[in-house]
């Protein structure tokens, strides 16, 4: 044992931050699709409560912004890139470099993501306090709702990050996956909250939602900091997210030994 | 007219390029159906609440739906193709085969890349938009049709000129692939009315990437929701970004050292 993991982190994470420094203005308009998507859905259904005197559903003018908001902010801590990357990196032979290190690559897969959200949160705070200022939200969330509000985040992030990664491993049997992803974000758009709150869609599709994994990586967390949830609500999410991460996790590892011991390397 | 012959031209070569590669129809036939269907089940899910958003009813919407297919198809089919070809072309110095070929290499550059498959949209586009206004069983006259048409083809050379300037940028910045993302994301926000966002995202849907001409324009043209001052407006709009984008081209040309160089 040379050295810990705590050691291998911390060198990949100044890594993986430099490099996306490099790219800065890349990751500054990667943020524009992130912001503009949930203030058009902002501005839709503001548009929608007004035409029906106020409110839609338990929402009002204000509660619609701050339910945005702060799935903008959820959205942009949870949401990972790597499963548009894979294809690239196993027709390109780019895993050839990965597969040799003695460390399983989903680990620098999520320190280059943790790296990328560290610098963009220099952009994507500012903006979120741009548009709070000028659409002005109202969120009362209660303490603990607040405190809960941090591990479910980071739960989501691991749901989120575990299903999308194996999911990803797909481009070892398939070769233009991006079929597969872009299905794979309607459905996550539409079961996760992004859409609309999920309070406001037809019953069977919230049953659905309930029971895949998409509502515990956006819509919970979201949910839970404006305060529409109980503490018993919150247990339940919080277990459900644990639940999920266990199979993704479990999911993730069978697809990672198939699909690496499938792989074989194209280039030199 | 010599345009139009390359037009053709370049159509035969993608379409010959492209029916090697059977399977991309299939591909794009999901994609098509996925993109409509999610754009369609977003406008069910608010009309599942309202009956009205800021006054466009649910077959209204819909129409603009289809013109929001339409006009993504197009660009889908040339523009965008031959547009990452150009900024690519530029990056590699390959734009020397085409400058020196005996066209306007604007024209050529315009052209160089066809999309087949994409054509799929051009053509679900206006089937939606065809069903949508058999649903509200309202005639079309011939003021709206004609509008339909004029505001469409503006649209078009709006978005056409808006491409080529942003590509053409690339004779400065060579890096600028993530550029065009920026066009996506605003072209998302266009699958609604623009008249729903509040003034400052309508200038900047209008202004600063004009997709408010695209799509909200003509469907609005075609419903019969759009003053005359923005009809007039669009046609002096696309004249005059298609002479602005021309000069800017050409300066750009300049800036253009090849490959060797």
């Amino acid at each position: 044992m040379s050295r810990g993991f705590g050691d291998i982190y911390l060198t990949l994470f100044g890594l993986e931050l430099s490099v996306m420094f490099q790219y800065r203005a890349a990751v500054v308009i990667w943020l524009l699709g992130l912001v503009l998507q949930p203030v058009v859905y902002m501005v839709v259904w503001l548009r929608v409560a007004e035409a029906k005197g106020g409110k839609v559903g338990d929402f009002d003018a204000g509660s619609i912004v701050a339910y945005f908001l702060v799935m903008m902010l959820v959205n942009h801590a949870t949401f990972t890139w790597h499963m548009f990357e894979m294809g690239w990196r196993v027709r390109s032979g780019f895993y050839n470099a990965i597969l040799v290190q003695p460390l399983h690559p989903w680990h620098r897969d999520v320190l280059a993501n943790v790296a990328y959200k560290v610098l963009a949160l220099g952009v994507i705070l500012p903006v979120a306090a741009l548009l709070a200022w000028y659409f002005e939200p109202t969120l009362q969330p209660p303490l603990w709702a607040v405190a809960a509000f941090v591990p479910a985040v980071i739960l989501a992030f691991f749901t989120r990050f575990l299903f999308e990664w194996a999911l990803g491993l797909l481009a070892f049997w398939i070769t233009d996956t991006s079929g597969l992803n872009n299905l794979y974000m309607a459905f996550i758009l539409i079961f996760s909250g992004r859409l609309a709150p999920l309070d406001l869609l037809p019953p069977i599709l919230q049953t659905i939602a309930a029971w895949s994994p998409f509502e515990w990586m956006v819509a919970f967390p979201v949910e839970l900091l404006l305060g529409r949830l109980t503490p018993e609500q919150t247990m339940h999410g919080l277990a459900m997210q644990v639940l999920w991460i266990a199979i993704g996790f479990a999911v993730m590892q069978l697809t990672w030994v198939r699909a690496s011991s499938r792989y074989s390397a194209v280039g030199a | 007219m010599n345009a139009l012959r390359l037009l053709l031209l370049f159509f035969r070569l993608g379409a010959m390029n492209e029916v090697q590669y059977r399977a991309n129809f299939w591909i794009q036939l999901v994609r098509t159906a996925m993109n409509l269907g999610f754009a369609l089940f977003a406008v069910f899910i608010v009309y599942e609440q309202t009956t009205h958003l800021n006054g466009w009813t649910m077959p209204e919407l819909v129409v603009l739906m289809g013109v929001w297919t339409l006009m993504g198809g197009l660009v889908g089919v040339v523009v965008q193709p031959s547009m990452e070809k150009l900024i690519e072309d530029v990056r590699e110095g390959t734009l020397d085969f085409c400058l020196t070929k005996p066209e306007d290499a604007q024209i050529l550059v315009s052209l160089s890349q066809v999309k087949v498959w994409r054509l799929l949209d051009v053509l679900v586009g206006p089937i939606v938009i065809a069903l949508a206004l058999a649903h509200m069983g309202k005639a079309t006259g011939w003021q709206e049709s004609i509008a339909f048409a004029v505001t469409l083809l503006s649209g078009s050379i709006i978005l056409y000129s808006f491409w080529l300037m942003l590509s053409t940028v690339s004779f400065w910045f060579i890096r600028i692939d993530n550029i065009l993302m920026i066009f996506h994301s605003m072209y998302d926000a266009a699958r609604w009315p623009i008249s729903i966002y509040p003034g400052w995202m309508q200038a900047m849907l209008t202004f600063l990437v004009p997709v408010a001409f695209a799509v909200t324009v003509p469907a609005g043209a075609l419903v019969g929701r759009l003053p005359l001052h923005w009809l007039v407006g669009t046609i002096v709009l696309a004249a005059l970004l298609l002479a602005l984008s021309r000069w800017f081209w050409k300066v750009g040309l300049r800036h253009y050292s090849g490959a060797s160089a």
